[in-house]
């Protein structure tokens, strides 16, 4: 336990000491971001999109490296993934689970940024309106499109974002974890808004994201606050020593502010009441940076609440228990009810995510060791297999733009079977058939919940039933792809470039493999699976 | 132990043509059923080879076993084995599946043969899940192999069935997939309350461990769900005559004849074994499901129009006899109910398949088009009423050793039950005599058809020579599946009744 020596308030102000190995991946990943914005001003327009994109990508792989040779040095020193250690006072702590999702959100991130890339033949990255400033339809619009302008400051945007999300599970403290929140939202909100196509809806989308969004880290600064004042520190491990000691005059903060700030990061991963952004912003948002934005942000967002709940306020379960179950419950319900209903590709994998938002907090509610393991792999199975579904979808198109209508995916199957058969795998892998990483993930989080209880128990029964109700959703979008006779020839996929079939491929490939080999992803799961308090 | 993983290379060989047929070539896609046809054909060469290496006498519970670590995480190992009950199955499925492929031979019209190599790939497919489904004895594994047979088999249905194919495919996916999640659940369970460990799934380490009695409830009807679906029991029979009639007569027969055979194998293999306790709490209730299944089956199929969905409703009927069989847990009922799958298999699999003939012949599935056809097609009338008087156990063909089986080996302790499900044979002499009427004999229609080519000649005779083998001579393989019965019933501790008069009567139950 080092809250001994996290608690102890100097009284002269001692710099920190940084452990800069432990820290390199996020900051190679930030400086990237820096390096990116300077390329926007300075690189000439020709070149700024082959700039952008080198720079993206290298800085990604160059934080993979790091991140996996720092891991495995540690690893030789001290016999497991958990023992890297808090740095920069507590603030950030690179133990296992950190670095599974950091190395998990980097792995999506460099199939993210390859789509996010995607071109088509044309100037920039085709996703991206090339001038989000002007009003959609206008004549200035019209004007940068023949200019060749295009809105390479994506790039940093995600950048930004990605170092946001691998700071979000390491934060340490409330604040932190604020700052992280907001650094990985910020340039989210913004991305939602800059669609190449159906500006409109996409710029609602950002504005709704945008405004919920706030409401919510409002939430979660208050709750911090209360927090604050219930322990007299923002640091997750002297808000466990407080709960420890209970019995002061502030005792009645701790639940409303644990409630609170559960909402702020509840809001994230999109469980339900506080789901209502998610479909629009699914469907709004550019398909590419949905793609990302759906793996990336609940990788971090449940990194982020597993270390709220195991290290902080482990000892209160029985406040937030119960509020928790009922949500998971709720979560998997309404996702996979509503799902039902949904006519538009996008929306509907936006309601199968809020569905797997709930299987996901079954497994981290089991609160075991085995559950954070089964969450984590859960995290990693589920975001490769919904970038590679939505980078499908990208390329999906009738008349240039994007064909997401339910009606027009009829009789793809037929036309283009390959790229309908990934698809149907991946739904498949959704559906948590066997083989599928869906089924090992939902098997992983359901296992130590069956065993946590007799809630447990009922919430497993409640996914079970859900994941059926999901089912035949998947199903009915097969059945529309292979059994209906197609519309018409006007629905095509467009030749994607290699950057988006390696998105496909790596995708698609780690939704088999995590399904028919996962052995060894569990065992880097389960090593990784200890939080240091 | 053995050496050569021989059920690995029985389940791969298939497998391995469909991913060959999927990557042929266009300019030999016209060879793509020969193809597959060699690829079965080599299966079956490898079954029989692993069959000549099973010994009847031995003492070992599984052979040919193989055993991996495959997710010690989760304690599942991909372990494979045979007992005589699983290798008499695994057998019938290679036997099936070379008659099916070559029934299907020309399903596909001119106009469609670009997508013939997908149909005969996901038949391959399907063999492969078939056998790792009897293989395995791991329950995991069983579990995996359990639901992945569907999606081949959603897609046959789907792709290439009739005009309502749509509705049958998703509503067959979705009751299969129901039962499998409540399965799910109860394989999890099982884990939990077992030794654990990373071999925790392994069929021989669950056996025998203690379970509280209301967990072993639990447990139990979350297998039996799953099963009763797959069997297709009464009530939850209904997905079974839509799938039979809008697919193809060879995708119904490996439906029906194979696929639904792991419902009745999973009862006997887990509820059975696993569970002795609540099998026996359940027995009473199971019974009465086999005897309504038998009786009402059999009634609906008397009142079918639709050739294919009569055939499926006598399929109802006979599964009932296999349930009732296995829940009246004595040896020869068992031993009745595991050789009753076998002739089941083939008898279903003739009907399906001649039928499928006829309605080629045809262009239509209701009897009341066909009438006088005798005169037509004398020959495939001829194999038609043999089918037929298989299916109805006429003495000397295969399914009357094993329906007089189940039915003594039932009156051993249930006289009533065994009575009553004695009308269901005089009833499937109703349904099939009735067909074979309606549809053969008459006055001559108006029409020529020819009769047996050459490939449908093969089609039939192999059907009908096992008839007659497992009719007159079914000491092999009553002898295959006895030890495994035996050994079964001894490890739950069930003995057969005394047979003396009035004692039977409440003895061990």
């Amino acid at each position: 336990m080092s809250t001994a020596v996290l608690g102890a308030a100097p009284a002269v102000f001692t710099p920190a000491t940084l452990d800069y190995v432990a820290l390199l991946p996020v900051l190679i990943v930030l400086g990237a971001a820096v390096v990116g914005v300077l390329v926007e001003a300075f690189v000439p327009r020709t070149s700024r999109y082959a700039a952008q994109v080198w720079v993206t990508l290298l800085s990604l792989v160059a934080a993979l490296l790091a991140l996996v040779l720092g891991a495995v040095n540690h690893q030789v020193g001290t016999a497991g993934l958990s023992q890297v250690g808090g740095t920069v006072k507590g603030s950030v702590v690179v133990d296992g689970p950190t670095l599974f999702l950091q190395g998990t959100i980097l792995v999506f991130a460099l199939l993210g940024a390859l789509s996010l890339s995607e071109r088509l033949g044309g100037v920039g990255a085709d996703a991206f309106t090339p001038m989000g400033s002007s009003t959609p339809g206008s004549p200035q619009e019209a004007q940068a499109v023949k200019a060749g302008a295009m809105t390479a400051e994506v790039f940093p945007l995600f950048l930004f974002s990605v170092s946001g999300m691998m700071l979000f599970p390491a934060a340490g403290d409330l604040l932190t974890m604020f700052v992280a929140l907001e650094v990985l939202s910020l340039p989210l909100y913004l991305l939602s808004g800059l669609a190449r196509r159906r500006r409109l809806l996409s710029q609602e989308a950002s504005l709704k994201y945008f405004l919920l969004g706030a409401f919510s880290s409002a939430f979660f600064l208050f709750g911090t606050a209360l927090l604050y004042g219930f322990a007299g520190s923002v640091y997750l491990p002297d808000i466990a020593t407080a709960i420890g000691a209970r019995g002061s005059a502030f005792d009645g903060l701790l639940v409303p502010g644990v409630l609170m700030v559960l909402i702020g990061l509840l809001f994230k991963v999109g469980a339900v009441p506080f789901h209502m952004w998610t479909p629009d912003v699914y469907q709004g948002a550019p398909t590419p940076v949905t793609g990302f934005m759906a793996a990336g942000t609940k990788a971090a967002a449940f990194g982020a609440i597993l270390r709220f709940l195991y290290v902080g306020v482990d000892q209160a379960q029985w406040d937030w228990r119960p509020a928790l179950i009922v949500i998971a419950a709720l979560t998997m319900i309404v996702g996979a009810v509503l799902s039902v209903t949904q006519t538009d590709v996008k929306r509907l994998l936006a309601y199968s995510s809020i569905a797997h938002a709930g299987f996901i907090l079954v497994g981290v509610l089991s609160l075991s060791r085995e559950g954070v393991s089964g969450t984590l792999f859960y995290l990693a199975a589920y975001g490769l297999a919904t970038i590679a579904a939505f980078a499908i979808v990208g390329l999906v198109r009738e008349g240039g733009s994007e064909a997401t209508h339910l009606s027009q995916w009829t009789g793809l199957g037929k036309r283009h079977p390959w790229t309908a058969g990934i698809f149907a795998f991946l739904l498949l892998a959704f559906a948590g058939i066997p083989l599928t990483s869906g089924f090992t993930a939902k098997f992983a989080v359901f296992k130590p919940a069956l065993e946590s209880g007799t809630a447990g128990v009922v919430l497993v029964v409640l996914g079970l039933l859900c994941s059926a109700i999901t089912v035949f959703v998947y199903v009915r979008v097969i059945v529309l792809m292979y059994f209906t006779d197609s519309s018409g020839d006007a629905v095509a996929v467009v030749e994607p470039s290699a950057f988006t079939t390696v998105t496909i491929a790596a995708g698609s490939l780690f939704t088999l493999v995590l399904g028919v080999a996962p052995a060894s992803v569990l065992m880097l799961a389960e090593r990784a699976s200890q939080f240091i308090r | 132990m053995n050496q050569f993983p021989w059920l690995t290379v029985i389940g791969l060989v298939p497998l391995v043509g469909a991913v060959v047929l999927w990557l042929l070539p266009p300019s030999l896609a016209d060879r793509a059923k020969h193809i597959a046809l060699g690829a079965s054909l080599v299966t079956l060469v490898f079954t029989v080879a692993a069959a000549l290496q099973f010994k009847t006498d031995s003492s070992a519970k599984y052979q040919l076993v193989e055993e991996h670590s495959w997710i010690p995480q989760f304690g599942v190992s991909y372990a494979l084995g045979v007992d005589g009950i699983a290798l008499a199955l695994i057998i019938m499925s290679a036997i099936l599946v070379p008659i099916c492929l070559l029934a299907a031979w020309n399903d596909l019209p001119a106009a469609e043969a670009h997508r013939e190599r997908h149909y005969f790939a996901l038949m391959l497919v399907l063999e492969t899940f078939m056998v790792g489904v009897f293989a395995a004895t791991d329950v995991f594994l069983f579990y995996v192999f359990f639901e992945a047979m569907l999606i081949p088999v959603y897609f046959l249905i789907g792709q290439f069935g009739g005009p309502r194919r749509q509705y049958a495919a998703v509503k067959f996916l979705l009751f299969s997939l129901a039962g499998g999640l409540i399965m799910l659940a109860a394989v999890i369970a099982l884990y939990v309350q077992g030794p654990g460990g990373a071999d925790g799934f392994l069929l021989t380490k669950l056996a025998g461990i203690q379970l509280s009695a209301d967990t072993e409830k639990w447990i139990f009807v979350g297998f039996f769900i799953a099963f009763a679906v797959k069997a297709p029991m009464v009530p939850v029979h209904t997905w079974l005559p839509d799938a039979a009639a809008e697919t193809r007569p060879a995708t119904a027969t490996l439906l029906v004849g194979v696929l639904d055979k792991v419902g009745t194998y999973g009862m006997i293999r887990f509820c059975l074994e696993l569970f002795p306790g609540a099998s026996q709490w359940a027995t009473p209730v199971v019974i009465v499901l086999a005897l309504v299944s038998i009786i009402y089956g059999a009634l609906l199929a008397i009142g079918q129009q639709d050739m294919m969905r009569l055939i499926a409703f006598t399929s109802i009927s006979h599964f009932g006899f296999i349930v009732l069989g296995i829940f009246a847990l004595t040896s020869t009922s068992w031993a009745g109910s595991s050789l009753y799958m076998i002739n089941h298999g083939f008898s279903t699999a003739a009907l399906f398949l001649f039928a499928g003939m006829l309605i080629a012949r045809r262009g239509s599935k209701r009897i009341a088009d066909f009438g006088g056809w005798q005169r037509v097609v004398p020959g495939l009338a001829g194999v038609w009423l043999v089918a037929g008087l298989s299916s109805i156990a006429l003495p000397g063909l295969g399914s009357f050793v094993s329906e007089f089986l189940v039915l003594a080996g039932t009156f051993q302790r249930h006289q009533v039950v065994a009575v009553i499900a004695t009308t269901g044979i005089i009833l499937a002499a109703l349904y099939i005599l009735l067909m074979y009427q309606r549809t053969m004999t008459g006055p001559r229609p108006d029409i020529a058809v020819p009769d047996l080519s050459r490939r449908e000649k093969w089609v039939a005779a192999p059907l009908i020579a096992l008839f007659l083998v497992l009719g007159f001579y079914p000491k092999p393989a009553l002898d295959m599946v006895t030890p495994a019965v035996d050994a079964i019933l001894t490890s739950i501790q069930v003995a057969d009744p005394a047979p003396v008069v009035g004692a039977a009567e409440g003895s061990t139950k």
